[in-house]
């Protein structure tokens, strides 16, 4: 993994390869769920903000799961 | 307390169901069947003289003094190796007797020598007060003849010496070596006349002896003697503490002459350790008066002024003030703090009440961020409780002892010891680990499988463990139906293919016939207990390997009774301790999470104070943040996060980035450098506490001095709170608990005065466990049904490249602990001057390296250079190194991978290539090398 990557996408992306075994809905209800509750809130609206400037660089799971957080 | 001795009733107690009542002088005593007459006569009263018998150890026969009279039986049997029975008549003292023990004193004294006056063992030694006790007033055999007198004195041992001049062969320390400590160091050499206390033909410091001090706490006589006490003399009086150590959290006695500490001795009653001991707390408690701690606070503008030592007022205020101003400037989550594992509860509990009531956020971490994180959330997602299983007496009754990514002889010794004594009486061991641990073949103790696999495949292996258990037909499907939920799931995806041993074979490099022999042997080699440290959390799939193996334990029944479970082997005293007292930015004490409206009320309530209900930053988090410009005040209580952290050179960048770093701790360390206020710290024979070790225990921590600072660390925590406008006035840590028990339902029934009674307690502790709860989970889960969660296994990003070839493991070692601040500054650096680089013979010949030479070691975040030492533990590609000293800075190299749910570093796998290194090369490649190099 890239050490210029954003830490946030980066985070997202490790939480969301865990879950790839599973259906992508469920896994992005996971990844979103996890992230709600492990996350404070100024890494969810940098999240956010990846999600709006590069969502190319998030996982397919992490960035339906990224929508799916609130900021 | 005056001087304690603990009672010795000279063999170990029977563990029989049956009783058995007998007469000893006259008087009858009913004891379990198997007792010795020894014990059975103490347990009424009567010590009977005895110099080879002590009950740490199995009784001897040799010593010939505990020679009793029972009636309708011949002779005068030792008494020692003499169980009861039933209606037995015993007489322990007869003039028979009497002349039989005179003459066995006079033969030991007629080769000891008579200096008793100056001797360090005065007032406590056996031998003397055996020779009161058999009344002896002569010895008419005289020095003429040959004897010991003359034999050297062997001083080698930094911490006792060995003086074979006053041994009396009773083979106590032989035995304890053999029996207690399982090392088996020392033998009888010679027969007869001959025969000699001998550690393998060598002095001490060259043997294979571990120095736990065992050998010296049996010894009846000052053959073996604590140099403290030759130096400063017999101690007059006692503090009962607990070991600031690793997670085993040993009692001892403190053992003290005024005010001075002489020495620790492990407390026989302690229920952690049971009266045995290691290196680490039973002789290296010296940097505690080292002279490099700093008593003083010190203040400074700014990292590359000079420190100025200032008054606790000022240093206070103007943590209070600073703080305030960035949150001024930067918001209310500008600023946070990090607890430490060597703190208290109660100094953990305060410090993360300063953050939520006083700082106004959920900014805390805790140093277990960095080890057993993926433990509190893997346990927590399929057991419903954020700890181990058992107690540590639980491994006696195991048949089967799984070892995963954990190296107890080195890291967990004490338990280590109960561990091996089970192995010798039968118990099977598989061992899973990338490197050949001591515990594979040591003494008495061969591992039936060392599944040496790859690092960064622990996922693969324990889903191929289950995979068998599923497949064929080895899953306890009563306990399962009963106790668990998510099963049929989860055995559909075990049962894959891409789950079998053959198919992962490739992955993990453990033969397939290995796995499953091994997974056999543990579902149904009857009770079976898996213990594992951080070669199983330190992974970008910890927590994952966490619940794959709970599901294991699960699946087999191997949960909620005596000899199984899922036993973490926790790396610092408190580690288990800084969590249950909400340390983690996401939870309040007791592991309930800052969402739940109910209990952030009740916290609410009695701190006055809001409480956020969203979770906070994670240590990890807190660099990013600073990097980034929104996080910029910290303080860091007792962790060395600029040694002890991975990618160091994004931990450095981090706290450059902040405005305020504050310390709390015994010496300017790493972390130190980046601070600008430095708080002096307490150490553990300071502290009025608790602690609790690995088994939930909750000892007590009884401070043997006071604060050399003149403060404890709660108090300087709340008169920061009260500087920032928040108070918290507590006036004894005894408060503190009972606010503790007062807002945790785990800990309800814990006070200060509780475990004064009890001795320790293990949580939880309420209304239907007042004593505590050994073992969890025994009818039910915590969380009701154990939860079966399936774990995929998703290799590492971290992978081996053509210009890093090889991995990098780290680890730690017997006489060493994490980050050497405190062990650095004791005599344990004789064993351990330097951080090795351990490299295999086929990886060090294609590289030029030979045994010792200097190499530099290297990953894509970082270099630095150390020693290599050729060893075949390691398999090929796969090189070992420990991270005690700061000089090599194992962490420069680590990389900023962790574990995907909780964050905790990946230690246990870094790319790296191994290189001889050039004459006149840097040590390290990372700002702020050279500096800890010359400092440090």
């Amino acid at each position: 993994m890239s050490g210029t990557t954003p830490p946030t996408v980066r985070l997202a992306n490790e939480i969301a390869r865990q879950f790839h075994h599973q259906p992508p809905a469920t896994a992005a209800t996971a990844v979103a769920g996890h992230i709600e509750r492990f996350w404070d809130p100024r890494m969810r609206t940098d999240l956010q903000h990846h999600v709006v400037t590069s969502p190319e660089s998030l996982d397919p799971v992490a960035l339906a799961a990224a929508r799916l957080v609130g900021s | 307390m005056t001087i304690l001795k603990e009672p010795d009733f000279g063999t170990p107690a029977a563990t029989s169901s049956t009783s058995v009542t007998v007469e000893v002088d006259g008087i009858p005593v009913t004891v379990p069947a198997g007792t010795s007459v020894m014990r059975a006569a103490a347990t009424s009263g009567i010590d009977i003289p005895k110099l080879c018998a002590t009950d740490s150890l199995e009784a001897f026969g040799s010593c010939r003094l505990c020679l009793v009279e029972i009636d309708g039986r011949r002779g005068t049997p030792a008494s020692c190796t003499t169980p009861v029975a039933d209606g037995m008549k015993v007489r322990t003292q007869t003039p028979k007797l009497a002349k039989l023990r005179q003459g066995v004193m006079e033969l030991y004294i007629s080769d000891h020598p008579l200096d008793c006056l100056t001797c360090s063992a005065n007032g406590d030694c056996e031998l003397q007060d055996m020779s009161g006790a058999v009344g002896l007033r002569q010895v008419r055999y005289g020095y003429e003849g040959e004897n010991h007198l003359s034999l050297e004195k062997d001083t080698s041992n930094p911490y006792f010496d060995f003086e074979p001049s006053k041994c009396i062969s009773c083979s106590r320390c032989v035995r304890a070596c053999g029996e207690v400590q399982g090392t088996f160091a020392l033998t009888i050499e010679g027969r007869g006349f001959e025969s000699q206390v001998s550690a393998g033909g060598v002095p001490f410091m060259e043997s294979e002896c571990v120095s736990c001090g065992a050998c010296v706490q049996a010894c009846p006589t000052a053959t073996l003697q604590e140099k403290s006490v030759v130096q400063l003399g017999m101690p007059s009086r006692t503090v009962l503490t607990t070991c600031a150590y690793c997670g085993v959290g040993c009692s001892f006695k403190a053992e003290l002459r005024g005010d001075e500490l002489v020495r620790m001795v492990p407390y026989k009653d302690g229920g952690a350790n049971e009266g045995h001991s290691c290196v680490k707390g039973r002789f290296a408690f010296g940097y505690a008066t080292h002279p490099d701690r700093v008593m003083s606070p010190m203040v400074r503008e700014k990292i590359t002024d000079p420190w100025r030592e200032v008054s606790w007022e000022e240093a206070i205020g103007y943590t209070a003030s600073r703080m305030r101003e960035i949150q001024a400037v930067h918001g209310v989550g500008a600023i946070g703090g990090i607890t430490s594992s060597r703190c208290t509860n109660e100094e953990v509990y305060v410090v993360q009440k300063l953050v939520r009531a006083a700082f106004g956020n959920n900014n805390v971490d805790t140093c277990a961020r960095v080890c057993h994180s993926p433990t509190g959330y893997g346990l927590k997602q399929t057991f419903g409780e954020s700890a181990g299983t058992q107690d540590f007496r639980s491994v006696a009754a195991a048949d089967v002892i799984v070892v995963i990514g954990a190296n107890p002889t080195d890291g967990h010794p004490v338990f280590a010891s109960r561990m091996k004594r089970r192995l010798r009486e039968g118990a099977k061991l598989v061992v899973i680990d990338p490197r050949r641990i001591d515990l594979v073949r040591s003494p008495h103790v061969r591992a039936t499988h060392h599944l040496q696999l790859q690092p960064g495949t622990n996922v693969a292996v324990v889903n191929a463990f289950a995979h068998v258990v599923v497949t064929e037909g080895l899953v306890d499907a009563d306990f399962v139906a009963a106790r668990c939920e998510g099963y049929e799931e989860w055995a559909e995806f075990i049962a894959r293919p891409e789950n079998s041993p053959e198919v992962v074979e490739s992955i993990t490099g453990v033969p397939a016939s290995e796995i499953r022999a091994a997974a056999r042997l543990y579902a149904t080699g009857g009770n079976a207990a898996i213990y594992y440290g951080l070669g199983v959390t330190e992974h970008s799939q910890g927590s994952t390997m966490v619940m794959g193996m709970a599901n294991l334990a699960m699946a087999t029944g191997n949960v909620g009774r005596d000899g199984v479970g899922v036993n973490p082997l926790r790396g610092q005293n408190n580690v288990q301790g800084s969590c249950d007292m909400g340390s983690f930015p996401h939870e309040l004490p007791g592991y309930r999470h800052v969402s739940d409206d109910a209990v952030r009320t009740v916290f609410e309530q009695v701190w006055g104070r809001s409480i956020l209900p969203t979770p906070g930053l994670r240590i990890p988090n807190m660099f990013d943040s600073a990097i980034a410009g929104t996080f910029r005040g910290l303080f860091v209580q007792g962790e060395d996060i600029a040694q002890s952290d991975p990618n160091l050179a994004h931990v450095t960048a981090a706290l450059t980035a902040m405005d305020l770093v504050v310390v709390q701790d015994l010496f300017l360390n790493e972390t130190s450098k980046f601070a600008h206020v430095f708080l002096p710290g307490t150490s553990f024979l300071e502290k009025d506490g608790t602690f609790t070790n690995a088994e939930r225990r909750i000892n007590r921590v009884r401070p043997v001095m006071a604060p050399k600072t003149g403060k404890h660390e709660w108090q300087i925590v709340c008169e920061l709170a009260a500087a920032l406008g928040y108070d918290m006035p507590y006036t004894h840590p005894r408060e503190i608990m009972d606010e503790i028990a007062a807002l945790t339902p785990t800990f309800a029934g814990v006070s200060f005065a509780a475990l004064d009674r009890l001795g320790s307690i293990q949580w939880p502790c309420d209304e239907d466990a007042p004593a505590g709860t050994p073992t969890m989970h025994v009818d039910s889960f915590t969380r009701g049904k154990g939860r079966f969660v399936p774990t995929s296994f998703v290799p590492t990003s971290e992978r081996t490249t053509r210009k890093f070839p090889l991995i990098l493991t780290t680890g730690r070692i017997l006489s060493q602990y994490n980050v050497g601040a405190q062990t650095r500054r004791t005599a344990n650096i004789a064993w351990h001057p330097e951080d090795v680089l351990e490299i295999h013979p086929h990886d060090a010949e294609v590289r030029g390296i030979g045994d010792g030479d200097s190499v530099t070691l290297a990953s894509r975040v970082g270099a630095t250079s150390l020693h290599a030492v050729i060893s075949d533990r390691m398999p090929v590609g796969v090189v070992y190194t420990t991270f005690h000293h700061p000089v090599t800075g194992a962490n420069v190299v680590t990389t900023e991978n962790s574990d995907w749910a909780t964050n905790c570093p990946e230690y246990k796998v870094t790319a790296v290539q191994v290189a001889l290194r050039a004459e006149g090369a840097e040590a390290a490649s990372v700002p702020g090398a050279r500096a800890r190099a010359v400092v440090d």
